[in-house]
């Protein structure tokens, strides 16, 4: 540990790197789905958006690679510890806010706009523009059926999600396993224990992928079949691609382990991905519960 | 990389100056120099956010359509809202904060620097990328700064998925920058500042960046959910899917209420450092000050909907979100008493940035006062979407909002540069703005009371009047504005000396340290005066 | 000009400010009170607020700029040292708070009669569209459309502009007195506002949602108002026009209202010459067309296709015809089978197909329209 001053990096080049990626990113994104929406051919877009993620993939890898060089050098104090912390917890908290806005869409949808348009409550005299359309959730019979073909059934809560929710809470215990060990120095176990949950955090993926496919080709359940499948791939797709990348951290983490980088004493990375993977748990059950049970 | 053998040295390399050329603004971790862009940045923004006001004014000196076509005069509005909003004001608090927070609390720098470059440099792009939608076929956004469903999905130009893209950008931007502040002010104060000696403006924005990193990703989740109804066939907006136009506002205003907090917050806390120095008097009411902003932003959670009370809201609904916006004025007045009780029987003086804080008391006010009445449900039914609205928040927001950014630059100019600024042209500049802003944006009450909607390129004969009047003081504000810009280049480039304590009575750790502030500031913690412990 | 910029700026800025609120009603500075016990309510409910904040500025001024006087350095005032007092700050806490709920009172009461729910007697359900309005008299099996009617050079400036310059309609929507009215607003593409400031109504109309407001006209006239939310390009040109009329004058109109409407159904059958739907197709281009494929027929590039020379006007008649009638989904086209009459339908399209160079020379008989119409309504109801 170096002396009380803070550590403050001179100069670098990554923000401005990253700036650019970001653009790139933004820019390809948008011109390919324009393209796309126009049944036109997505080139550009498509060249854009992989310099983009090129770009910026190398410079995470450089700007971590950096950050983690310095912590090394023992340029980084308790002091600036504290920092990451306040400054990983607040971005953990922005994360549930992001979903929160999609919870909050679920919740107005079912409670309030799907039983005003089948005749209920305040605004039930909607029901004269949709005559026939009954209120119920799942909704298979969208309003207007024609432009959106509701699904056949929706997926049940009991095979696939309970699994994953086993396996999710297991992985999380799994990890505080792997922490446990680590505060006792113990790095075989903390390897193993964290090679079970990414194994955990893998099949879980894996069997998302599977409930996609089947959801699409044998239930009818889309992005197009109304509501009801907007907001259940939205939610379950934001958090899948927050399962995904908190994996691809446990991996780095563990490639970090097993490099010697973590001791009982100096192991903020470690910890800072363990809450991620925590609150993409905690997100799983509001998930379990809203999306699927109820 | 050779970073890492350079930083090894800046400890000990105390007087180690900014480096040179473009690379020192390009690679910066310095806050100043992060502060800094911040501002030139916000102030080319208002330029052009401005000349867009401009159009829309010039359009609307007259009856009939002069200039411009309707479609572009509602890209006009959109982008001036868009850009005043998050290119001009948001950043301009950034800046200052980014500049004054760490002297104010006796820290090196900000928690994160370089992830404090990289939440300016971001900026720029997202900027571009909005503008660029100007030249886009179908043309720029026109469904107003507020996008609702579906004129901004099923029926928006192509340019939308840029500017879906672009707020995205915009929110990573704001989400780092105040995870940054707080981060600062938590944890790198100088030893034995207490919480409750914090200067003001390190509190306001404290709790602004709590309503930052709150409700940014609510508005990135809301654009995203257009993205998905525009390219990907889902139906949140669309009633025929099961889903709600309406959803989309509910969405929007829980960002957008605690936005325009965002927007004042920092304001005060400006105002809150300027008044006690020219007073020469403490600050009344400190700790009621602090749980006044909190008060504030606790509440603006829970208002959103007093922007849709014609939507059809069910009655309790109505009731609720009425009374808890009335609410809203009650710590609102705590803040405004408490400053007129540091001016009462103070020895006050009144220099450039004490004229623009006492605008901002007395036309900010004027502003709440608009805001209450709208407030009020069954008569906001009569004011909602007509001239009084955009009256109102032009009132909070421009000598509001933007008077107090004048005068924070104004106050901490000679700490920034050096140098003391030309005094005669600031009042110059104060009285000409004092007088623009309300020949432009006083008659709007009355042609919206009158019945003339928003977002309207031309109008009934009886409005007449009174939106030439609007347009004539519309340039002259603007123009006048240009004094502010070459009031700024001077004293960058010299004036008479400034001494550390620039004013007479200003107190606080930034007039400890000569002017301008050593490139690093505090490389040690520093011992704090008395009145800080 | 000049002249008559500082003129207006002059008495404008200075009565504003100094003009009693009785001189500001003329002066058209104010809300008007209306002419329904809601608009009524309201209009008090306003004042009320408007002269309490009036009220608590001239206290927080006063004692700023008292301080401002007196308390200033040049005038030789030492500062004192009070920065605290728990009293002082409990009681201006407190003190806000009852004027609010003294504001709250009334403001409820008002909203509650707002929401009044019980049976109204006449149902008109009203519908935005881009950019005019449809009313429904549900119970009568009336409806037709009402566009604005001034006259594209009073908007260019190359004609003088009328009174109602933009607050003037084709056809207005009569209503009785003394009726309790009940609107059912909704709308057919994007966000509309139905807004009537002499009657305190405005709601949004919302496409797939249905909003209520209702009202009790008092006094007989003519009623202004305009779509008051953003709804795309020609949201400043969709005025609403209310005509309160006697009971009996509201049956009368309602008579001859189903009279001509049957006229038109005649008129359907009879043949047409070319000439004749050329002439009538112009101006249903120039009103209903003509916002967005311009009056040249050339539209908009990347925003509204150009229809001179445009594959679907010069080419198969019945795609056309379709296009026409059903609109085109998730575009700005309507559908505008309701909206305009079968001859009206059947002018525009052969208008279409032969204005601007497009000269097909064919007709697009209005009886052809209404065989089409009629089998198509013939399948709906299978
Ligand atoms: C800086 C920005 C800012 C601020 C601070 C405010 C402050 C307030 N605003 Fe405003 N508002 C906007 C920016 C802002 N607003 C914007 C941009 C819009 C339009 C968005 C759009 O549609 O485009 C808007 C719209 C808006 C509406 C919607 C109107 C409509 O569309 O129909 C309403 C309705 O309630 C409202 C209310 C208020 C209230 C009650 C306050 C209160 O916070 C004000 C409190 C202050 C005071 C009351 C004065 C001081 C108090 C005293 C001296 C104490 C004593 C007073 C009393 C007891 C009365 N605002
Ligand atoms: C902080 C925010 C902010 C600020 C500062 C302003 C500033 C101004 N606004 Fe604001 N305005 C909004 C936020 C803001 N506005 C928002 C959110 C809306 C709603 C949008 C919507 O409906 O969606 C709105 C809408 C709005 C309207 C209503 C438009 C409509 O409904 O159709 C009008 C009309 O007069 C207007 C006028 C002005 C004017 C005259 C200024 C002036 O104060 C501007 C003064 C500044 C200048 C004039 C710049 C001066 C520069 C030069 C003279 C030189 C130019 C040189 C170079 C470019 C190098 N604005
Ligand atoms: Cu219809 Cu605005
Ligand atoms: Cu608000």
């Amino acid at each position: 540990m170096s002396s009380s001053t803070y550590y403050v990096p001179e100069q670098s080049r990554w923000p401005i790197l990253a700036s650019i990626a970001l653009f790139l990113l933004a820019y390809g994104a948008g011109t390919l789905m324009n393209a796309l929406s126009a049944q036109q051919g997505g080139g550009l877009g498509v060249a854009l958006l992989l310099a983009g993620a090129l770009m910026m993939g190398l410079i995470l890898v450089g700007w971590f690679g950096n950050v983690i060089h310095e912590s090394r050098s023992g340029l980084y104090s308790e002091q600036m510890d504290r920092s990451f912390r306040w400054g990983m917890s607040w971005f953990i908290f922005s994360e549930v806010m992001f979903f929160a806005a999609f919870f909050g869409a679920l919740f107005y949808v079912r409670v309030l706009a799907l039983p005003w348009l089948g005749g209920e409550g305040d605004k039930g005299v909607t029901e004269l523009l949709w005559p026939g359309f009954v209120a119920e959730w799942p909704l298979l019979n969208p309003p207007d059926s024609a432009r959106y073909p509701g699904p056949e059934a929706v997926i049940s809560p009991w095979h696939i999600p309970l699994l994953n929710t086993c396996l999710l809470v297991t992985s999380s215990f799994t990890l505080t396993l792997a922490h446990k060990a680590l505060l006792r120095d113990e790095l075989i176990m903390v390897r193993r224990w964290m090679t079970l949950t990414i194994l955990l955090g893998l099949i879980f993926i894996g069997f998302q992928a599977y409930e996609y496919v089947h959801a699409y080709q044998e239930l009818g359940l889309t992005l197009q079949s109304g509501v009801y499948g907007a907001t259940f791939f939205i939610l379950t797709g934001f958090h899948g691609l927050h399962v995904t990348l908190g994996t691809l951290m446990l991996m780095i983490i563990l490639g970090r382990v097993v490099l010697g980088h973590f001791s009982s004493r100096q192991h903020f990375g470690f910890e800072a991905v363990a809450w991620y993977w925590h609150f993409v748990d905690v997100v799983w059950i509001g998930l379990f519960l809203f999306v699927y049970v109820l | 990389m050779s970073t890492l053998d350079t930083t090894l040295e800046t400890h000990s390399d105390e007087h180690h100056g900014p480096a040179s050329g473009l690379g020192r603004w390009l690679f910066t971790t310095n806050h100043k120099d992060i502060g800094s862009m911040y501002l030139w940045f916000s102030l080319l923004m208002f330029l052009v956010g401005g000349s867009m006001a401009l159009m829309i004014r010039a359009e609307l000196f007259q009856p009939g359509l002069q200039l411009v076509e309707p479609g572009f005069f509602n890209q006009m509005t959109t982008m001036h809202g868009l850009i005043m909003v998050f290119g001009a004001v948001m950043p301009a608090f950034v800046g200052l904060a980014n500049w004054m927070i760490p002297m104010m609390i006796g820290a090196p720098d900000m928690a994160l620097p370089r992830m404090n470059n990289w939440s300016f440099w971001i900026l720029p792009f997202a900027f571009a990328m909005l503008i660029s939608t100007l030249f886009m076929t179908g043309g720029a956004p026109n469904f107003g700064w507020t996008f609702y469903a579906p004129l901004s999905t099923t029926y928006a130009p192509p340019s939308v998925t840029y500017f879906i893209f672009a707020i995205h950008m915009m929110g990573i931007s704001s989400i780092m920058g105040a995870i940054n502040i707080i981060a600062t002010i938590l944890n790198m104060r100088a030893p034995g500042m207490a919480m409750m000696k914090l200067p003001l403006f390190c509190w306001t924005w404290l709790i602004t960046a709590f309503l930052l990193i709150a409700v940014m990703p609510v508005l990135a989740g809301v654009v995203t959910m257009m993205l998905m109804d525009i390219h990907f066939g889902t139906s949140f907006f669309d009633a025929g899917g099961g889903g709600d136009p309406v959803l989309f506002q509910h969405v929007f205003w829980f960002f957008g209420h605690p936005e325009v907090y965002i927007m004042i917050l920092p304001a005060f806390g400006i105002i809150s450092q300027i008044i006690p120095a020219f007073a020469r008097k403490r600050l009344f009411g400190y700790a009621s000050m602090v749980y006044a902003t909190a008060s504030i932003a606790i509440l603006s959670f829970l208002v959103w909907a007093h922007h849709m009370f014609t939507v059809g809201i069910p009655l309790a609904g109505e009731l609720f979100f009425m009374y808890a916006t009335m609410l809203i004025a009650v710590p609102t007045g705590v803040k405004v008493f408490n400053w007129v009780a540091t001016m009462f029987r103070g020895s006050m003086t009144f220099e450039t940035p004490m004229l623009f804080a006492l605008a901002f008391v007395v036309l900010f006010t004027i502003g709440g006062f608009s805001g209450l009445m709208l407030a009020i449900a069954p008569v906001d039914f009569q004011y909602h979407d007509t001239y009084f609205v955009v009256a109102h928040f032009h009132y909070v927001l421009v000598p509001g909002a933007v008077f107090a950014i004048m005068a924070g630059v104004y106050y901490w100019l000679p700490k920034w540069t050096g140098h003391m600024l030309d005094e005669r042209m600031g009042r110059f500049h104060f009285w000409l703005s004092f007088i623009g802003v309300n020949i432009t944006f006083f008659p709007m009450h009355f042609i919206g009371l009158a019945g003339m909607p928003r977002r309207i390129p031309d109008y009934a004969l009886q409005f007449a009047d009174f939106n030439m009047v609007a347009s004539v003081g519309a340039f002259l504000f603007g123009l006048s504005q240009l004094i502010f810009v070459w009031n700024v280049i001077a004293c960058v480039r010299g004036g008479r000396k400034a001494e550390a304590r620039a004013w007479e009575g200003a107190e606080g750790l930034e007039w400890e340290v000569p002017s301008p502030a050593p490139y690093h500031t505090f490389a040690e913690p520093p011992k704090l005066p008395e009145s800080l412990r | 000009m000049g002249l008559r910029i500082i003129k207006t700026i002059g008495s404008g800025v200075g009565l504003a400010l100094l003009a009693p609120a009785s001189l500001r009603a003329e002066w058209g500075l104010n809300l008007t009170p209306g002419v329904t016990d809601v608009s009524r309510s309201v209009y008090d409910l306003h004042m009320t607020i408007f002269w309490i904040c009036v009220a608590i500025a001239l206290v927080v001024f006063g004692v700023m700029f008292w301080s401002i006087f007196h308390h200033r350095k040049s005038r030789g005032a030492k500062a004192h040292h009070f920065h605290e007092n728990t009293l002082v700050e409990v009681i201006w806490t407190l003190i806000p708070v009852l004027i609010l709920v003294g504001m709250a009172v009334p403001a409820t009461a008002t909203l509650i009669k707002m929401y009044d729910p019980s049976e109204a007697e006449l149902d008109v359900q009203i519908t935005g569209y881009q950019w005019k309005w449809r009313y429904d008299y549900l119970d009568h099996e009336l409806s037709f459309f009402s566009n604005m009617s001034t006259p594209r050079e009073q908007i260019t400036n190359v004609a003088e502009k009328q009174e109602n310059y933009l607050l003037e309609v084709d056809r207005h929507l009569v209503l009785p007195v003394d009726t309790k009215i009940r609107f059912l607003l909704t709308a057919n593409d994007v966000i509309h506002s139905w807004w009537v400031p002499a009657l305190a109504v405005k709601k949004d109309a919302i496409p797939g949602f249905i909003n209520e407001a209702w009202t009790i006209i008092d006094e007989p006239g003519i009623y202004r108002g305009q779509c008051a939310e953003l709804c795309g390009q020609d949201h400043g040109f969709m005025p609403i026009v209310v005509e309160a009329v006697s009971k009996e004058d509201f049956d009368v109109w309602l008579m001859a209202a189903r009279a001509e409407k049957e006229a038109q159904v005649q008129a359907a059958e009879r043949s047409w010459t070319l000439d004749e739907l050329m002439q009538q197709g112009e101006q249903v281009y120039l009103q209903a067309c003509a916002a967005c494929h311009l009056p040249s027929g050339e539209g908009v590039p990347g925003a509204f296709p150009a229809l001179k020379g445009s594959p679907v006007a010069l080419g198969d008649v019945s795609a056309h015809i379709d296009i026409v009638l059903n609109g085109k989904a998730g575009t700005a086209m309507q559908a505008f089978r309701d909206q305009l009459s079968t001859v009206q339908l059947a002018a525009v399209i052969t208008y279409e197909r032969n204005a601007w160079g497009n000269s097909l020379g064919e007709a697009v008989s209005p009886a052809q329209i209404s065989r089409l119409l009629q089998s198509a309504d013939g399948e709906g109801e299978q």
